[in-house]
């Protein structure tokens, strides 16, 4: 039985963590906002940029196909980017995104292939290296900026294309979490070396007049393409941080809420037995004379 | 008269969608006018105004700098590198443009991507310079 000491700590500290956690909450709801709205913004262009590049990759084929469409023409060294928060207390944000690669990674494995990681943003690396850490080749760290941009994802973009260039890899796939709403993120794998032209899209029969040529085009345009596809993989993955970050603390303030009613009715109780003895004793002893 | 979808996107946000009469566009082989039943094309965009007119009289602005246009039989699609309104681009915009575009370029190595980045910013210092004829006149 804990003394009534005992209990009045342990109810302020349970208060104070409900702050704190209450805090963290009404924080990621503002910034959510903020992110939620970049993503939303950003959606547009990716999108039709997806099917620009459709209706081009269908026209082009053969060995005339850029590398960037088409593939190196192996399946030998696969990289995993894996984008993920740079802070913890999220909920599974951070682990479910971790949890996607490391199974792409293990299953690649399995299959004898090589393995290549570059992570983004620290909490993904904190988790992948205690599994894969002769496999990373690089860490990204995004703590500085306080918004991340178009800058950083073509800087990234840059890095994953130098490498293509350099013969590192032959397959690359991003891992991010898709901001579906508050309570639903999904973790997500997307191809981007060779670059997938997603299913289902509707391809124009038209044949299309390029200006200045074709080749020219797609050459600046796939590098632009990777470009915006981290840029989507970056801004969906603030707003699912955000929103992962919101409902875990949401659900810890509740908690501790429970935990301080529960607590404070045990030390009301014991306080009330406490008096209740010392009452029966005083009797009992009166009772005695 | 006769009108077509145009949708003119940057990467930051839609800066317009709707039904348009004719867009003029700064195509790196020169300005162009698209119609009504365009034949399909797709051309890569050098920095200048997009006017876009929406009805027989009015008329819209905007600054985009690189991207490209595609036409197509149902749509037109400008996907710009970089858009804004037109209101909200002053010489200091510019400035700080050119300024991105010159460390950029400095920064890069690879010899394809210099001769590109080195043309983007002679067509925005060309543009610079239009731009300020412009406002005198």
């Amino acid at each position: 039985m804990p003394s009534l000491k005992d209990l009045r700590n342990r109810i302020a500290s349970v208060k104070a963590t409900q702050k704190i956690t209450k805090a963290m909450q009404m924080v990621a709801a503002a910034k959510l906002r903020r992110a939620q709205a970049a993503a939303e913004a950003a959606r547009p262009y990716a999108e039709r940029m997806e099917t620009v590049l459709a209706n081009l990759a269908a026209g082009v084929s053969g060995a005339s196909a850029p590398r960037l469409i088409a593939g190196t023409g192996a399946d030998k060294v696969h990289l995993l980017v894996v984008c993920t928060a740079e802070r913890g207390l999220c909920g599974a944000f951070n682990s479910s995104i971790a949890r996607l690669a490391r199974d792409h990674a293990q299953a690649l494995k399995a299959q004898g292939k090589t393995v290549k990681i570059i992570c983004v943003g620290k909490k993904g690396y904190d988790i992948l290296r205690r599994q894969f850490e002769k496999d990373i080749i690089e860490l990204i760290d995004l703590r500085a900026f306080k918004q991340v941009g178009f800058v950083n994802a073509e800087g990234i973009a840059n890095n994953i294309l130098s490498r293509f260039g350099a013969g590192e890899f032959d397959v690359a796939t991003l891992f991010f979490s898709k901001f579906k709403s508050v309570i639903s993120q999904i973790p997500t794998a997307q191809r981007i070396i060779p670059a997938e032209i997603p299913a289902g899209t509707k391809v124009s029969e038209a044949v299309y007049d390029y200006e200045p040529d074709e080749s020219e085009i797609l050459e600046t345009l796939l590098p632009r393409n990777l470009t915006v596809q981290v840029l989507r993989a970056i801004l969906e993955n603030a707003a699912s941080e955000q929103g992962a970050r919101m409902s875990a603390m949401d659900s810890a303030t509740r908690n501790a809420g429970e935990m301080i009613k529960k607590q404070t009715q045990l030390y009301n109780r014991s306080r009330q037995a406490m008096i209740t003895k010392e009452l029966i004793e005083i009797i009992s002893g009166a009772e005695a004379l | 008269m006769a009108t077509f979808k145009f949708e003119l996107v940057s990467p930051e946000r839609m800066l317009f969608a709707g039904d348009v009469v004719s867009v003029i566009v700064p195509s790196v082989e020169g300005e162009m006018t698209v119609l009504a039943g365009h034949a399909p094309l797709v051309a890569t965009l050098k920095a200048g105004i997009v006017f876009v007119q929406t009805t027989g009289s009015n008329g819209k602005e905007f600054f985009v700098n690189g991207g490209l246009i595609e036409i197509n039989a149902s749509t037109t699609t400008i996907l710009a590198e970089q858009g804004r309104f037109l209101e909200d681009v002053n010489a200091a915009v510019l400035d700080q443009e050119i300024l991105t575009a010159e460390t950029k370029l400095a920064a890069t190595q690879v010899e394809d991507e210099k001769r590109r980045l080195h043309e983007a910013l002679v067509q925005l210092r060309e543009f610079k310079h239009v731009f300020e004829g412009r406002k005198a006149a």
